[in-house]
């Protein structure tokens, strides 16, 4: 279980506790059974708890809880069973139940009670049996999940008294299952009880269930018909559970895809839609994620409490900031070498090469931390998919920039404009349109959104100057393989290219599996030169 | 129809660009030595037409034959080449960065494989073939002139010598007079006239002086097929023609 | 005929550099053994091996100057074939290392004892012999070459996307000699090389020799180079570079040509990775990075592209400024480098050796062009 969810439920207990001990009315009955706590050897303590557990009362919690951390001490002078915590030389002591103060004592004077791993599980089978009673819903499901995980017999008891008086649905079937794997692990168990357990199992359907049911097929003694049913139901488990792992899988693909695709998608514009190499390109990323370092550094200094929205604020500045850049560059160097593609590739990669030390010099070879917002850290969980707050941004940051460009492309007279001048320059050019103006815009569109990838990455990677050139060749390849001049092609092969990738990797590592997809783009050039969606026809031959 | 006795034998041939269909069905007999001018509006398919005969367009459908039994579209523009189809494009393309001396040695008749190429030398046959080319094309002065600055013309002539020095037995000439002045133009008939003699050569042209100076059977496409052949005369009467080509 | 076609490439240029690297394949073993010490003259041992390393990569210039000047392949990765045949000659030199490594092993090298392999992997078998590690350097970046180009070719990758896929090969070779179980020494490659052909490899003598070797190497390369472009072949490859459908529709087949010159040129790069490792000492994979080979292609840049002095001049100027501003303004290396990208091909797109042909041709009279009245556009 997550380690997010234990310590939320844990805070439940607590605040259920509380509530609990507030009301204080069996307080008085308790105290000589936590006094039993102390009273001799381990076989002594585990009685102990058995008995505090039977009670059934929501106040012995602290009281376990503080003797699993190993939190209670017994006084020598009375033998009395106290809570210490440790304060300057000796301990500063409380009552464990109802947490009165009891004064100081020095380290001769307490005696730790000790605890082994035996007595560990018999104080969270105690903790499980004694919240499946709390008022709290939260905290009956939570022990009702230990009570899963532990599956102590001596907690059936208490477990099956819970489950008829448990109203909610969904705490009542993690109690069921919970049930299920107590009887499927206790001896004697009769065989339909078996079998029905395996269905519950079955139902559950995690890893959890897949090694309890393991447990059962494989353990010496079981009928027939019991091994075939938890047989049958282990492959189902199994089944569901590769399932899930698939499409963990694919979502992992898709996130890494609509990273490429956010990497690959002003190169879509320079390269697709003006022929232009831009080898530069990933340093207008670069540039980008070092637009949202200031931005969130300013926020930092001036306005802390925007925070949060820093990374939305950073979205127009890089965008602006890469686009101006790029802009320039258009303006100094590309313009000049419009028709040498080759040239241009050369002139580019000088460029880069000039960026990256400028942006060395100015910030430092070392990275730069941007953090992340509250909105985008943390994590949720989808049936069997464990999905990131910050990756799930991500992709649909990258969809969005896809969508707003393809509008702006097709739908607005700024993209006609663009579309004109790629397919007939001197036409577009009689008709009114500058096109000098237009290749420097559209250069600066590429390069802005190649900013906002950097938005997006220095979210997930090293903000450094060596940032654009981990991607550059990544997007080349998503943009070669899509198909030149279609941004659609661009987003089926980032998206393809990412998942490919990442199905790849369990077999053949992060490494191999990258080679892999290098060699499988280069035979499939080959196959057709012109990437996946080509143009076809005799304009491509101009 | 046979393809018996002729030369180059299409039948049927069709070619579609994303659905845009620039060869529909088309059917074109040419018999060994026999000079035709095709013409046709802009996008009648005059240029795919050249591309599927000399390999650089693979037909969806159809056949091609040269020399009544040699299957043209299975091989690669190389292949085609070496059968002795030669094809001279639109815009002069010849080697700018090489003079024309070494633009007419590139195209003789000669072995083509690598090694035929790292081991040749200049041998007195070749020498005086280029010679008497250069006096052909009167591109004799020009001879240690790089191709790139020649003039329009010369550059055209200069193709037109190369298409000789391959010696081809099928001559594909595509607009050989664009962009050429009046003078040039005859010169350039003249030109085509002499080197035809016994090979067979298909001209497209738009310039009706031109095709009317070279006087021979002419074939009409529109929309990828043949819409009309025969003498200029002829096609020049035929409804059809006047109304999708040369206008009222 | 062998004598007739390296006459072809005999012209004033080749005479001139020819010259110059008879007179450093003479002088600097004077300089730097017979020389005294303490004499303005004399020429400190570290100075020849960085002058080899230049011609090394002079030799590396002049094969992309091949594909690239005359026939318009631009790799952008022809230092893959240069170190893979630097790794072949490392390896080598690590089987001439035998027992005397860190650990000992009468066989395997250091690297491999140190990853607990127990045996020597086939594809290391025979490198004990020198002729087997030299066809080496020859064979694998040949084979790699000819197998890459003839898929490329063939399905008619040009331009920009052959450019983009031989980046890709070299990348994919970076990665993969990264990882440790290739057997190639992992990231650290190879290196405490001992001895080469018995020879100890820090001895001066030696040294010496190996510079000598990649002179002669070089002027063997120019040479081949040289008369290849002149001979009709040569003019081929130009006319493919130029006009690639036309030279189709004359009958050539445009593939095996390029085939021919883009393999010949890996063979060139790999002899040039093999005299390379033993002066520097090592081999690894980061000579595989994208950024190696696309510094390679602005050596021939700056020289001249389609002049094949021009490359070896560019790769001994770039180099020396190279070794230059890394020691005195390291912070400015990427500046002038970068810029150099910019600037060469924006003001010189010919480099050093076409703007100074530019200028001499200038000087002859020109021949009156007539300017034919064109109808219509």
């Amino acid at each position: 279980m997550p380690r997010a969810l234990r310590l939320w439920a844990a805070m439940l207990l607590v605040v259920a506790a509380t509530a609990a001990t507030l009301s204080g009315a069996l307080a008085a009955d308790l105290k000589p059974l936590v006094r039993n706590l102390g009273a001799g050897g381990f076989a002594d303590t585990e009685a102990a708890i058995a008995a505090l557990a039977q009670t059934g009362d929501p106040a012995v919690v602290p009281v376990l809880q503080a003797l699993e951390a190993g939190d209670l001490y017994v006084r020598k002078e009375d033998r009395e069973v106290v809570r210490g915590s440790a304060s300057n030389g000796g301990y500063t002591l409380t009552d464990p139940l109802g947490g009165a103060a009891l004064g100081e004592a020095g380290r001769g004077a307490v005696d730790k009670i000790r605890i082994n791993n035996s007595l560990r599980r018999a104080i969270s089978a105690a903790l499980g049996s004694l919240t499946l009673m709390s008022p709290d819903a939260g905290a009956r499901r939570a022990a009702a999940d230990s009570v899963f995980k532990t599956r102590n017999p001596d907690g059936l008891a208490a477990l099956e008294t819970a489950l008829g008086r448990e109203n909610d649905p969904a705490v009542r079937s993690i109690m069921e299952q919970a049930r299920a794997a107590i009887l499927l692990t206790a001896a004697g168990t009769p065989d339909a009880d078996r079998l029905g357990a395996i269905e519950t199992i079955r139902a559950r359907g995690d890893q959890e269930s897949l090694a309890l049911l393991n447990a059962v097929r494989s353990a010496e003694g079981a009928s027939a018909a019991v091994r075939a049913a938890a047989d049958k139901a282990f492959e189902a488990v199994e089944m569901r559970l590769s399932l899930w792992g698939m499409a963990q899988n694919l979502w992992y693909g898709l996130s890494l895809g609509s990273v490429l695709l956010l990497a690959a998608i002003g190169l879509a514009v320079t390269f697709g839609v003006m022929g232009v190499i831009n080898m530069a390109h990933g340093e207008m990323v670069m540039i980008g994620a070092y637009a949202t370092f200031l931005v969130q550094d300013a926020i930092r200094t001036y306005a802390p409490g925007l925070f949060d929205a820093s990374i939305l604020i950073a979205i127009p500045v890089a965008f602006l900031v890469s686009g101006a850049v790029g802009v320039l560059i258009e303006r100094t160097v590309i313009r000049w070498l419009y028709g040498r593609p080759l040239e241009t590739l050369l002139a580019t990669w000088g460029l880069s090469l000039v960026l990256q030390q400028a942006v060395r010099s100015i910030f430092g070879p070392t990275n730069r931390e941007v953090g992340a917002p509250s909105w985008m850290s943390g994590s949720f969980e989808l049936g069997g998919l464990v999905i990131t707050h910050g990756r799930l941004w991500i992709v649909i940051f990258a969809f969005l920039v896809f969508g707003l460009l393809l509008v702006a492309l097709k739908r607005t007279w700024f993209g006609l404009a663009i579309r004109a001048v790629t397919q007939n320059r001197n036409m577009a050019s009689a008709m009114g349109i500058r096109t000098a103006r237009m290749d420097a815009l559209t250069f600066g569109l590429g390069s802005g959104i190649a900013g906002l990838a950097g938005v997006a990455l220095s979210q997930i990677d090293n903000v450094s100057p060596n940032l654009g050139q981990s991607y550059i060749i990544d997007s080349f390849m998503v943009v070669v393989f899509g198909g030149v001049g279609n941004l659609w092609g661009t987003l089926v092969g980032a998206l393809a290219l990412g998942t490919v990738n990442k199905f790849l990797e369990p077999y053949a590592g992060a490494v191999l599996g990258k080679i892999l997809v290098l060699i499988f783009i280069i035979l499939f050039i080959q196959r057709r030169p012109r990437g996946l969606f080509a143009l076809k026809g005799r304009a491509v031959e101009a | 129809m046979s393809a018996e006795n002729t030369l180059l034998y299409v039948d049927g041939v069709s070619v579609s660009f994303d659905g845009f269909r620039a060869l529909n069905s088309l059917s074109l007999i040419i018999g060994p030595g026999e000079m035709r001018a095709i013409i046709g509006p802009n996008g009648a398919g005059k240029t795919t037409m050249m591309d599927v005969i000399t390999g650089k367009t693979r037909p969806n459908t159809g056949t091609i034959l040269f020399e009544g039994g040699t299957d043209l579209t299975r091989m690669d523009e190389a292949a085609i080449a070496n059968l002795g189809i030669g094809r001279k494009f639109q815009r002069p393309t010849v080697f700018e960065n090489h003079t024309v001396w070494d633009n007419l040695e590139l195209a003789l008749k000669n072995p083509r494989k690598t090694w035929s190429a790292l081991a040749y030398g200049m041998n007195p046959k070749d020498r005086a073939r280029i010679e008497e080319i250069l006096d052909i094309t009167r591109l004799s002065p020009r001879r240690e002139r790089l191709a790139g600055s020649l003039s329009h013309g010369e550059k055209q002539w200069l193709e037109i010598g190369m298409l000789l020095a391959q010696d081809p037995k099928l001559l594909l000439v595509d607009e050989p007079v664009a962009g050429m002045t009046d003078a040039e133009t005859e010169q350039t008939a003249h030109l085509l006239k002499t080197i035809a003699g016994t090979r067979s050569v298909i001209v497209v042209e738009h310039d009706m002086v031109f095709v009317r100076e070279l006087g021979v059977k002419v074939t009409v496409l529109h929309e990828g097929s043949v819409l009309a052949e025969g003498s200029l005369d002829s096609v020049s009467a035929n409804r059809q023609v006047i109304d999708v080509y040369l206008g009222r | 005929m062998l004598t007739r076609f390296l006459l072809l490439g005999l012209d004033k240029r080749a005479g001139v550099l020819l010259t110059v690297l008879a007179v450093l394949a003479v002088a600097v073993p004077v300089m730097a053994l017979a020389v005294p010490p303490d004499s303005p003259f004399h020429l400190p041992m570290h100075s020849v091996s960085l002058l080899g390393k230049y011609l090394s990569f002079a030799l590396l210039a002049l094969a992309l100057d091949l594909v690239w000047g005359y026939c318009g392949i631009l790799s952008l990765g022809h230092a893959a074939f240069f170190t893979l045949g630097g790794y072949a000659m490392g390896m080598y030199l690590m089987r001439q290392i035998g027992p005397r490594g860190v650990y000992g092993h009468p066989e395997l090298p250091d690297f491999m004892v140190f990853l607990n392999w127990k045996e020597l992997p086939w594809y290391w078998q025979g490198f004990d012999q020198f002729w087997f590690a030299a066809l080496m350097v020859l064979a694998v970046p040949g084979l790699l070459a000819f197998a890459f180009g003839w898929f490329a070719f063939r399905s008619r990758v040009t331009g920009v996307y052959l450019s983009i896929i031989t980046q890709a090969m070299t990348f994919a070779l970076l990665l993969a000699f990264f990882r440790n179980d290739m057997g190639f020494g992992g990231n650290n490659g190879l290196t405490d090389f001992k001895e080469i052909l018995g020879y100890d490899i820090q001895a001066p003598a030696t040294r010496v020799g190996l510079f000598v070797a990649t002179v002669a190497a070089l002027a063997a390369g120019y040479m081949v180079a040289s008369s290849l472009v002149a001979s009709k072949l040569g003019k081929v490859l130009v006319a493919v570079r130029d006009a690639e459908s036309r030279v189709r529709f004359l009958g050539y087949s445009v593939e095996r040509y390029k085939l021919f010159v883009w393999t010949l040129s890996a063979c060139m790069a790999g002899v040039a990775g093999a005299l390379y490792v033993p002066q520097v000492g090592i081999i690894n994979p980061s000579e595989f990075a994208p950024a190696a080979s696309i510094e390679a292609v602005i050596w021939v840049a700056v020289g001249g592209r389609g002049t094949l002095a021009g490359a070896v001049l560019g790769a001994v100027l770039v180099n020396y400024g190279k070794t230059y501003f890394t020691a005195a303004l390291p912070e400015l290396w990427l500046f002038a480098l970068g810029g150099l990208f910019v600037l060469v091909t924006l003001f010189l797109p010919k480099g050093i050796l076409g703007l100074a042909a530019d200028r001499f041709r200038k000087r002859e009279p020109a021949a009156a062009v007539p300017a034919a009245a064109s109808k219509g556009a």
